[in-house]
């Protein structure tokens, strides 16, 4: 690699990018320690205060039931219609199989906008409306081609002969499915499973339209508290979800690691 | 034998299709359909955005906000991936986490963190002040400055993969030669590394103009309604004006222009080099 390991010049730029990365984050942290009623800078006043009034207030912690129960839902769902779309393509590699990857994606190149639209279109005309299973829906639609990427990917590392080996001892294909191939890809469905608890948790475009008084998600009430009034509580919660994502980032990190000394595992 | 394959098709493929279909694909059509019917049967919607100036300029500053921050997120992208696929493997290290932290961050902090940076008695403005360099505080939000720093900060990531897939398949061998050959490290990064990362560069490109167009959150956010550009705009037809026809008019002609880029996306570059 000696022919392009980049110069000193460049290193330098490269860590002013990544301040400009980490910068937004870092600033919320002391705003949320704040002891003041409004959003400030903390001046020796610090305080756990927007802490306390996060932990005791109803409608903060019933957002965060709601988007927990939503996001838990909408993983289960997207998970099971995802693996068993891909397996059935693994099995059956239809003719057909370009067309109908393809179509499953679509939701992930359409502009959130028009997913929101169209979904808002689907949710009033069959009653699901600022619903849970309206939102869990919409949510999977957003959430399930990311699912299906997983999991192909987990099968492309399958080598097709067990297939064939459990089809000619007789295994029946739900033998073949659930004894062959699901202890093969637990890895990839559970990195499709947590793909969409993330991607249901944090989802606000499609939310902001197929919900109004009834379901307050998480994102839904941050959105609100940022256009009318911004309390320090948001900074509270921010904080609250950054700590959460760190750890999930470093597990991720350390599970890949282990995997990866194990051999054999997939990145 | 014929039982295997029923069960194949209609338990394991088709239902996720089908629910797509239900969900998505026929609403899709349904918002077609109100383009044409609401408020009144005809061709009004669309007659309205393209004769009518306020619209035509909400279209233009989209496609200029959007091009310039596509422009800066490649850029530092590319800088980003450079390192994180040649830097010693520590600075690799930091730049992965750098990188995944934030796009794992939902899109509402990230927006507030600016808001709290970049508003009149924010971080930037007090340091600034404090520092002596300005007397009144800059404006940095609610204004295009706060909308590009923002959707910069959201698209760098979504720049990065690609970029950082392609330079990886990149033959370190070919930019041995090049040095074997005598070429100084400025000519053989734009003669020999720039032209091999294109596809990367393109890319990288697309995506983020792509998605830059259908994304209003962070613009809602740090515009403060001053800088309504093409999906807030929907946004606002359907949740305040509940102007129906227009707000589905507009979705459908981003949606053609969108296709039409990733029919382009898909022409110039073949994307399974992005996804190896």
């Amino acid at each position: 690699m000696q022919g392009q390991s980049p110069g000193r010049t460049s290193a330098t730029f490269a860590y002013l990018a990544m301040l400009f990365l980490l910068l937004p984050l870092a600033a919320v942290v002391p705003v949320s320690f704040t002891g003041r009623r409004f959003l400030s800078m903390p001046e020796g006043d610090w305080s756990l205060r927007h802490y306390q009034a996060l932990a005791t207030s109803p409608e903060w912690l019933g957002s965060i039931g709601t988007s927990f129960t939503i996001a838990v839902a909408c993983a289960i769902v997207s998970t099971i219609l995802a693996t068993l779309f891909s397996l059935g393509i693994w099995y059956r590699r239809p003719g057909l199989t370009p067309v109908l990857v393809g179509f499953v994606l679509l939701p992930m190149a359409v502009p959130p906008i028009i997913s929101a639209l169209v979904l808002y279109f689907f949710a009033t005309s069959i009653d699901l409306y600022d619903t849970v299973p309206g939102v869990v829906i919409a949510h999977v639609v957003v959430a399930v081609p990311y699912a299906v990427v997983t999991i192909l990917v987990a099968l492309t590392q399958v080598d097709r002969r067990i297939e064939l080996a459990a089809r000619n001892l007789g295994a029946s294909i739900w033998q073949t499915t659930f004894l062959v191939l699901l202890p093969n890809i637990k890895l990839g469905i559970a990195s499709a499973a947590f793909l969409s608890f993330i991607l249901s948790w944090e989802e606000i475009a499609v939310t902001l339209f197929v919900t109004s008084f009834e379901i307050i998600t998480l994102p839904r009430r941050i959105w609100s508290g940022l256009r009318d009034n911004i309390d320090p509580v948001i900074a509270a919660v921010s904080v609250f979800l950054i700590a959460i994502t760190v750890t999930a980032i470093v597990i991720r990190m350390i599970v890949q690691a282990r995997q990866g000394r194990a051999g054999g595992g997939q990145t | 034998m014929s039982k295997r394959r029923i069960i194949e098709w209609c338990v394991f493929i088709a239902p996720l299709p089908l629910l797509l279909v239900a969900a998505y694909l026929l609403p899709l059509l349904g918002i077609f359909r109100w383009s044409f019917t609401s408020p009144t049967p005809g061709f009004g919607n669309y007659t309205q955005i393209f004769t009518d100036p306020a619209i035509h300029g909400i279209l233009l500053r989209s496609l200029r906000i959007c091009l310039v921050v596509t422009v800066i997120s490649v850029m530092l992208a590319y800088l980003i991936a450079y390192h994180w696929v040649f830097g010693p493997p520590w600075r690799q290290r930091i730049i992965e986490i750098c990188v995944l932290i934030p796009f794992w961050i939902s899109v509402l902090i990230r927006a507030f963190g600016w808001l709290i940076i970049l508003r009149p008695r924010g971080l930037m403005n007090e340091w600034l002040m404090s520092a002596g360099l300005i007397g009144e505080p800059l404006a940095l939000v609610r204004n295009e400055v706060g909308v590009v720093i923002g959707m910069v900060h959201f698209m760098v990531p979504f720049a990065i993969f690609p970029l950082v897939a392609v330079m990886r398949q990149i033959d370190p061998r070919v930019m041995a030669a090049a040095r074997g050959l005598g070429a100084g490290p400025i000519r053989r990064f734009f003669e020999v590394f720039l032209p091999l990362s294109m596809p990367g560069v393109v890319g990288a490109f697309f995506i983020v103009f792509i998605f830059a167009l259908g994304f209003f959150i962070t613009p809602a956010i740090l515009g403060g309604g001053r800088v309504v550009m093409i999906a807030e705009y929907v946004f606002l037809q359907m949740s305040q004006t509940a102007n129906w026809g227009l707000g589905a008019a507009l979705s459908v002609v981003l949606l053609i222009f969108v296709s039409i880029m990733m029919w382009v996306l898909l022409k110039v570059i073949r994307v399974e080099r992005l996804v190896r």
